[in-house]
């Protein structure tokens, strides 16, 4: 057992777990964050992709000890949260992208694509097809043909920004 | 939960006319789910949380074919910290329930193993560490048997059907041109991104419920009460969000939902049984593999005179649905076609190899692309365009198909055939890519395209999909649907209709609030969950917008006008009213036959289907010949489904079809060794990324169904059926060799490529070059082991001298 400290979705989080425990479960079991998705627990599909310190990872693939003194954020962080009890949280406008253009078919894939799609924006990607294309190629979708996760990225960037292709 | 504003809540139903292919955005209400899932609060199976659960794992079998004599279990192991379940535990029948009474919940001792990764036994542990112990713990004894791979050779036939029409031998006499082809497709892994998973609570009645991933909660109801012996009350099934089905999770999720079951019985908690990958693809069901061979006669013309098709299936070990997967790939083996003269001979067989099951298309996409790689063969015979013959042959209004069905309404084939064809430019593509090929004769070998090393080619096909369940299946279902007037005055639709994605949860509420004339918000849904919702049969066969969305209207017309007659007033001013003074009302709505659609199973003449979706597809392809890959670039879609009630939902379904098939075209081969599949992981077991996904046109064309009280015929199956000949008829048209054997790797390209010369468009030599051996002979390229290309990477866009510049040439893809 180790005490690994870091922030989710700005939380600071104290946990005493063994080291070598996957982000995944300790954000899925520990923290109850199940957001998160498992598709194949070895660094193939991407349902599992978080944000360490702004980058782009597989929580399937990360120890929790290299988390310490980190931050993490999930697709749990990236709606608004309501202010007032009952109200509706507020989707980001690359969630609200999704919603309208179809980029969420059976969801199951879809809080990894957000958060890489998330990275790419956060790093300047615009909405050049063949960026998108490549910002997302570590997230498999079987439900979309990927084509609409594209028009919903394109949708969320800022218009005509995007870096040469 | 989060939500977000509604959107514009009209229209509901896009009017006629308003489609704009590729551009149907902002119709349609969203995703009534879509907020949960893009918050993550969407619980999926392995989300939920059961206080106390224990842990289920399965003891598979490793071999493919073997008795069971027994268990060695390590004394070493504290045994008393699990639950340990054998056959001998299933308080019921030893059998899951579905067609054939063949496949055991666990193998017996003294029974037969049947294939690799059988279930023989179950574990339970209160955490993960001791199951993993448990399971290491225990070796199956056993006693090895000959195991039968071939299909072709199989004597146990699980099911055969012969369609006819016409005189074979008198349309073979008319003949100017025969031809023969066989062609084989693979395994294909359904690949949902959420592998199967279910959690079984002992209920304190004695009963069991289980919450998991799945597609038909109603098969699973009926196959845990055969196995657990219990009653409908006490069988309880409970769909969690569902992270994709295809088909993988039709049938196959009844055999975990008992497993888990009898597990919870055992140990009396909660257990979850949560498949991980490698379990998943390993275990579950596969698209049917085929042998599919054609010879058919033809007129010079390129008129359609004979066809002869054989078709076989590998069933695997267990019949599972296989004999309904047979039947709708022998009705559409001779593809959307006119021609008098048929004969198709079909059955499926045994092998000791994992249960094929449903899968995306259930049978067509195999049987179809054998029909749509044939006829384009015969065009290349007749010397005239794959289009042109489609064109000459294409079922028309008032055809009749070889079951003696008569196409009363509602064919598309042509128009989905012109505007794929249109929208794609195909006739100008194909003038170019042959130029390309004649620039490069004097260069490289016969289709190398001068110094380039990438060949582009485009590829047409066109398929038909009968809509909804085969033959009198939807009248044997029997079907039901309901809609609700609650007591405390909201509308509830309940079906047994899952949404695993494809919409069915926005879609519902759409029809019935607009037959209600209420808002999309103001009608919800009941979870799909045995105790509240009826049978409405299960989600699968292209069926739930058009047979149980059809279901939602009657019963929102009936519900309606009783309530209007009972008021006075407009249902929409009145049901909260009605509901104060009368009180709840629910009419359920039973599914009644189609008028005037009559079939006979046994003699497999008549209305196979109530109507047929009709699908083209025309693919371009960039084609490496030095490494054999397969670019596919872009992909135009044409599908006529009827009626087109979310064009966002629509256009998602013919989307993702159609990468489907471009996977089981290239990539998607599941390679099989002494019964096992080898390649059992992601990262082996190739699904196409955003990068090697084509650009996807898709074309909604609505030729509607008149029987149905929406017109529509359903959409999630049609594209899987075209994908996959259209690209390799493309390949065909960059490299000038037929892949006949599904995927087309690049390993197998490249055999190809470096085998014989392919044939010219001669019939007598073609099919010695098709179905020649394809050994790798001498490389037929003079200057190949000097190429002076430089490496891809590196190639300036648009060096290739197709006479084009890049930008308006479709296949330049050199970006992505």
């Amino acid at each position: 057992m180790s005490t690994v400290r870091f922030l989710v979705n700005g939380e600071p989080t104290e946990l005493d777990v063994p080291g070598m425990r996957r982000l995944l479960d300790v954000l899925r079991e520990d923290l109850g964050l199940t957001g998160t998705k498992e598709g194949c627990g070895e660094g193939e599909c991407g349902a599992c992709t978080v944000l360490l310190d702004g980058d782009v990872v597989d929580a399937c693939l990360v120890p929790i000890c290299q988390v310490d003194g980190s931050i993490v954020r999930t697709v749990e962080g990236l709606a608004r949260p309501s202010h007032a009890p009952g109200e509706a949280a507020q989707l980001d406008e690359l969630q609200q992208a999704f919603l309208e253009f179809g980029g969420a078919q059976c969801g199951i894939c879809t809080p990894g694509m957000l958060m890489a799609a998330r990275a790419y924006l956060d790093a300047g990607g615009g909405p050049d097809e063949a960026a998108i294309r490549e910002a997302i190629a570590g997230n498999l979708c079987r439900c979309t043909g990927y084509t609409k996760i594209i028009e919903s990225i394109a949708a969320a960037a800022p218009p005509g920004e995007g870096p040469a292709a | 939960m989060s939500t977000v504003p509604p959107s514009a809540p009209a229209p509901l139903i896009v009017p006629a006319d308003s489609i704009v292919p590729g551009r149907a955005r902002g119709r349609g209400p969203l995703r009534r789910e879509g907020p949960a899932k893009l918050t993550g609060e969407a619980k999926y199976a392995d989300d939920l949380v059961f206080p106390g659960a224990w842990y289920g794992a399965t003891v598979r079998s490793s071999e493919a074919h073997a008795l069971l004599h027994g268990f060695d279990r390590d004394d070493a192991f504290e045994w008393s910290k699990v639950v340990f379940v054998t056959a001998a535990d299933i308080p019921g029948d030893n059998i899951v329930s579905l067609i054939s009474d063949d496949q055991p919940v666990l193998v017996p001792l003294g029974g037969e193993i049947q294939h690799h990764a059988e279930p023989l036994a179950l574990i339970a542990a209160p955490d993960r560490a001791t199951l993993r112990a448990a399971k290491a713990a225990v070796t199956p004894r056993t006693e090895p048997l000959p195991p039968v791979f071939d299909p072709v050779v199989s004597e146990h036939v699980f099911a055969h059907y012969e369609i006819s029409s016409g005189d074979l031998e008198a349309g073979f006499a008319q003949a100017e041109i025969v031809l023969e082809g066989t062609y084989t497709v693979g395994h294909q892994e359904q690949l949902y991104i959420e592998n199967n998973a279910m959690i079984a609570v002992p209920e304190e009645n004695g009963g069991l419920t289980v919450y998991g991933s799945l597609q038909c909660p109603y098969y699973i109801h009926k196959a845990m009460k055969r196995a657990l012996a219990l009653d409908d009350i006490r069988t309880r099934v409970v769909q969690a969000e569902t992270g994709g089905g295809f088909g993988g999770k039709e049938e196959y999720p009844s055999i975990i939902a008992i497993h888990a079951a009898l597990l919870a019985r055992a140990c009396r908690k909660p257990v979850r049984m949560i498949y991980d990958r490698h379990e998943d693809i390993s275990a579950t069901t596969k698209r049917h593999p085929a042998v599919v061979t054609h010879r058919t006669a033809m007129r010079r013309d390129g008129t359609l005179l004979a066809q002869d098709i054989d078709v076989v299936m590998d069933g695997g070990a267990y019949c599972t649905l296989t004999p309904v997967v047979l039947s709708r790939g022998a009705l559409h083996a001779g593809g959307p076609y006119r021609c008098p003269n048929v004969r198709i001979r079909s059955r499926a067989t045994r092998t000791n190899t994992p249960p094929n099951g449903a899968f995306r298309g259930f049978g067509a996409p195999q049987t179809e692309f054998a029909a749509e790689t044939h006829l384009n063969r015969l065009a290349e015979a007749a010397g005239i365009s794959p289009l042109e013959i489609r064109r000459r042959n294409v079922y028309v209004l008032g055809d009749t198909t070889p079951t003696g069905q008569v196409l009363r309404h509602s064919v598309a084939g042509e128009e989905v055939l012109e505007r794929a064809a249109e929208a794609a430019e195909f006739e100008r593509m194909r003038e170019r890519t042959a130029d390309a090929r004649v620039a490069g004769n004097s260069h490289g070998g016969p289709y190398r395209t001068g110094l380039a090393r990438r060949a582009p080619g485009v590829g047409i096909a066109l398929a038909w999909h009968g809509a909804g369940f085969t033959g009198s299946g939807e009248v044997k279902l029997a079907s039901v649907a309901a809609v609700e007037l609650t007591g405390d005055g909201r509308i509830e639709i309940l079906t047994g209709s899952t949404e695993m994605g494809q919409g069915t949860k926005t879609i519902f509420p759409q029809l019935v609030a607009d037959a209600l004339g209420v808002a999309y918000e103001d009608v919800a849904i009941a979870p799909q969950d045995t105790a509240f919702v009826p049978d409405s049969g299960p989600t699968v066969a292209s069926r739930t917008a058009m047979v149980v969305g059809g279901l939602l209207i009657k019963a929102s017309q009936r519900l309606r006008s009783t309530v209007e007659e009972a008021m006075g007033g407009s249902f929409a001013d009145s049901y909260r009213g009605y509901v104060r003074s009368h009180g709840p009302l629910r009419i359920d709505q039973r599914f009644e036959p189609y008028p005037d659609v009559e079939f006979d199973d046994e003699t497999y003449r008549g209305d196979a289907y109530p109507a047929f979706g009709w699908a083209a597809c025309v693919a371009h392809v960039d084609v490496d010949l030095d490494t054999g890959e397969v670019a596919v670039l872009d992909v135009v879609a044409a599908d006529d489904v009827g009626k087109v009630i979310h064009p966002v939902l629509a256009e998602g379904q013919v989307e993702g079809g159609t990468l489907q098939a471009v996977g089981y075209a290239t990539i998607e081969e599941m390679q099989v060794r002494d019964g096992r599949y080898v390649n059992d992981r992601l990262a082996t077991y190739l699904i196409p990324t955003a990068l090697d996904a084509p650009r996807i046109t898709s074309i909604l064309v609505e030729a509607p169904f008149p029987d149905a009280p929406h017109m529509a015929k359903g959409v999630g199956e049609l594209p899987m059926d075209v994908g996959a000949p259209a690209v390799v008829a493309a390949i065909h048209d960059a490299t000038g060799v037929w892949i006949h054997d599904l995927p087309a790797t690049p390993e197998k390209l490249l055999a190809a490529l470096h085998g014989p010369r392919p044939a010219t468009a001669h019939p007598d030599v073609l099919d010695a070059a098709v179905d020649a051996p394809i050994d790798a002979g001498p490389d037929p390229r003079p200057d190949a082991p000097t190429d002076p290309l430089p490496l891809r990477g590196v190639q300036p866009d648009g060096d290739e001298p197709t006479g084009d510049s890049p930008s308006d040439a479709p296949w330049d893809g050199s970006s992505r």
